[in-house]
């Protein structure tokens, strides 16, 4: 039961409204540093979207559609009819404040705008106006106000200010989920073809060729190739993956980001080392060069576009005839998995509820999606003794860990790592309890905000979790942060070379794939780096 | 007897730190004022404890003619965070020189006479240099947010291009032709 508050506390409580007074009158100005370039024409086009066209952010005229007035109020309404909780999150919020400090944008920014109850509010005031009798009647004393070009400009400019990172829902009384919020507002936006260019080209590349970067199966196949020598040389082992093979037990997907962009590909060898271990205990698994991105950006434009991308992952799976899925470490991609997949694209029923063929390991909360997190499959190994790790070969790592939001706050994955990251080296330090777990402070380029431009706003998002990390580093010499999502691995070293320069970026399944010990392996001289492992530094082989 | 001005300055020490801090904390917007006020935690308040813990040091630095380094590091941890937060160039290094302001505030007439001028005038100096140092690390970290624009750039193409061998290295040595 809750504590009920004793008198002297109840007459404390502070009486003043405690937002926000002038917020109306001040308009927005849309800053370089901050935004995201303009979406293009032929990305829009390719996946059907509307009003596909050249414009940009700082243009005064954004080219919008006539009526685009008459779009924002049935797409308005349509939604309000369509998802109770947007009905429900407009009505509710009474502007308590408790999420207000929350944001990792409003920490690091300054910008009241950026407080979740007011980003919120720059919408819900023209829910108002449109569709509640008092707004109708009362206007701005009801906090109503009318929909305008320059309101238009406002809710862009902010809704593009959120990584929908879910932070300030924990702290709402009432549940309300800002992140919901985010996510309509932009499908609204999206009605006008005002998306960004660094969400609308990995759409349309995702969508006629699998992944972000438009890259074709045969360049995937090198890539891989291209690690597998890699490792060859680390380890004096081939360790040849499976590409496309009908009748494995298990499909393998990944976000293409650990394919082709570094540190993710040092995880991306992670996988691949982990997975040839396994293969002589039973591991029957293959990697797909079609269903070759785990990642969803169109998650950040509509729920629709959303469900076009995920489709791939069932019929690829149907395709090749699997069991069941594994995914690789990830953030979004976890969030569309385990909350919307089985209702985007299920039931799957022509697979199998996932089991660990090495431990027998029942995974029964992926039973609805048919689809486990990597961390908890080697997790579970671990558990069970099935690897040989030597941890010391990470002697030279003081390790912290970044609770990814999406697989934290979304699905609760907060033991599973760090049991492994244990595991697999010597020197793990927690950040601040208040910075980690559930209230995990966001890497600042979530949905779709890792772009080069916004530079500014990433550094700023990014502050309330460096901080963090630099305060860890100071007090231990942490020198490695390590996360289990793709975007982290992106946006992490950009974010550290200006907070904590001293701060390298690592996914978990590099370390695993450094402290794992193969039979037949030659003697190991360097991580997957490329970097002497510790005891090794006057190795010639080095 | 008379009070040498670094004694004066340490006497007013909370007053005038306390000034200088909201001179600060009124740069940003007044909602985001309070917050930077009242909560203390340096976790939930990256910003508003920088801001107050390191002016203290730098204040502390600056009244005894402290060490160069100590005062750039201080300024480096205010000034970071105010090159990518909305101020123009002038407001995010402006803090410092506001100092001055602040100081003749609070000691009031009492400062240039008392045969103090000639070491008011020198604490003034000071002040202006660190402005001139503020204005360097300013610089420093705006052209660090641009390397880090054009290095990402560079590792996303430079490395796509090679992983799908559309581009071949120049050897280490010369072929012999």
């Amino acid at each position: 039961m809750a504590d009920t508050p004793k008198p002297d506390e109840l007459s404390k409580v502070d009486h003043t409204p405690p937002l926000f007074k002038g917020w109306m009158d001040t308009p927005v100005e849309i800053k370089p540093g901050i935004y995201c370039y303009g979406s293009k024409p032929k990305d829009l086009k390719y996946v059907d979207f509307p009003n596909p066209r050249d414009w940009s952010p700082v243009d005064d005229d954004w080219k919008l559609p006539e009526n685009w007035e008459e779009i924002v109020h049935e797409g308005f309404k349509d939604r309000l009819d369509r998802f109770r909780s947007v009905k429900l999150f407009m009505d509710i919020c009474v502007r308590c404040g408790a999420c207000a400090d929350k944001c990792h944008f409003f920490i690091g920014s300054g910008d009241p705008k950026n407080m979740p109850v007011l980003r919120a509010e720059l919408i819900r005031s023209v829910y108002r106006k449109k569709f509640t009798t008092g707004g109708k009647l009362l206007g701005r004393f009801a906090g109503a106000r009318e929909l305008d070009e320059d309101v238009l400009k406002e809710w862009w400019y902010y809704l593009y200010q959120c990584t929908e990172c879910r932070r300030c829902s924990l702290f709402c009384p009432y549940g309300i989920d800002t992140a919901e919020i985010t996510i309509f507002g932009r499908e609204l936006t999206n009605l006008l073809g005002l998306n960004t260019d660094w969400v609308a080209a990995p759409v349309a590349n995702c969508y006629r060729t699998g992944n972000h970067l438009g890259i074709q199966p045969h360049a995937y196949k090198d890539m891989l190739e291209f690690f597998t020598d890699e490792i060859e040389d680390i380890t004096g082992l081939r360790m040849d993956p499976d590409y496309n093979r009908k009748g494995a037990e298990i499909l393998f997907i990944t976000p293409s980001g650990d394919v082709f962009a570094d540190p993710g590909t040092f995880t991306c060898m992670g996988y691949l080392m982990l997975f040839y271990y396994l293969k002589s205990l039973g591991l029957d698994i293959t990697w797909s060069t079609y269903a070759s991105e785990g990642g969803n950006f169109g998650f950040f434009t509509s729920h629709e576009m959303a469900k076009r991308l995920n489709a791939k992952m069932y019929a690829e799976a149907e395709r090749l005839g699997v069991k069941w899925i594994l995914g690789g470490e990830c953030g979004h991609m976890w969030r569309v998995i385990n909350q919307y997949m089985d209702t985007f694209n299920g039931p799957p029923d022509f697979l199998e509820e996932p089991v660990s063929p090495i431990t027998g390991t029942k995974f029964e909360n992926a039973k609805a999606t048919k689809m486990t997190h990597i961390i908890e499959f080697t997790a579970d190994l671990i558990r069970n003794n099935k690897l040989k790790l030597e941890p010391s070969r990470n002697d030279n790592l003081k390790v912290t860990f970044h609770d990814s939001c999406n697989p934290a706050r979304g699905m609760g994955i907060l033991e599973e790592p760090r049991y492994v990251i244990k595991n697999v080296c010597n020197n793990f330090y927690e950040m601040p309890p208040s910075t980690i777990r559930e209230q995990t402070f966001c890497c600042g380029g979530g949905a779709g905000l890792n772009a080069g431009e916004d530079m500014e706003l990433r550094m700023r998002g990014g502050l309330p979790r460096a901080n963090a990390v630099k305060y860890v580093h100071e007090k231990y010499g942490v020198n490695m942060l390590a996360c289990i999502c793709a975007i982290d691995r992106a946006v992490f070293p950009d974010l550290m070379q200006y907070w904590v320069p001293e701060v390298e970026v690592t996914g978990v399944h590099e370390m695993v794939a450094n402290a794992l010990v193969f039979d037949g392996e030659k003697e190991r001289t360097t991580n997957l780096r490329g970097e002497p492992l510790p005891g090794m530094e006057d190795e010639e082989d080095v | 007897m008379l009070m040498s001005l670094e004694n004066l300055l340490s006497d007013k020490r909370s007053k005038i730190i306390k000034k200088w801090r909201d001179v600060i904390v009124e740069t940003y917007p007044g909602d985001t004022q309070r917050f930077l006020r009242k909560e203390k935690d340096q976790f939930a308040n990256p910003v508003g404890y920088v801001i107050a813990k390191e002016i203290e040091t730098l204040y502390d630095e600056l009244i005894k003619e402290g060490g160069i380094d100590k005062i750039s590091a201080c300024l480096d941890n205010i000034i970071r965070v105010r090159a990518v937060q909305d101020f123009r160039p002038s407001s995010a290094i402006g803090f410092v020189l506001q100092l001055k302001m602040v100081i003749r505030e609070e000691l009031g007439d009492k400062a240039p006479m008392n045969g103090l001028s000639g070491e008011f005038r020198a604490l003034e100096d000071r002040i202006d240099n660190v402005a001139l140092l503020a204005f360097d690390i300013y610089s420093k970290c705006r052209q660090e947010i641009y390397e880090i624009r054009v290095k990402e750039v560079k590792n996303h193409l430079g490395k796509l291009l090679k992983q799908a061998n559309l581009t071949i290295e120049i050897p280490e040595e010369k072929p012999d032709l």
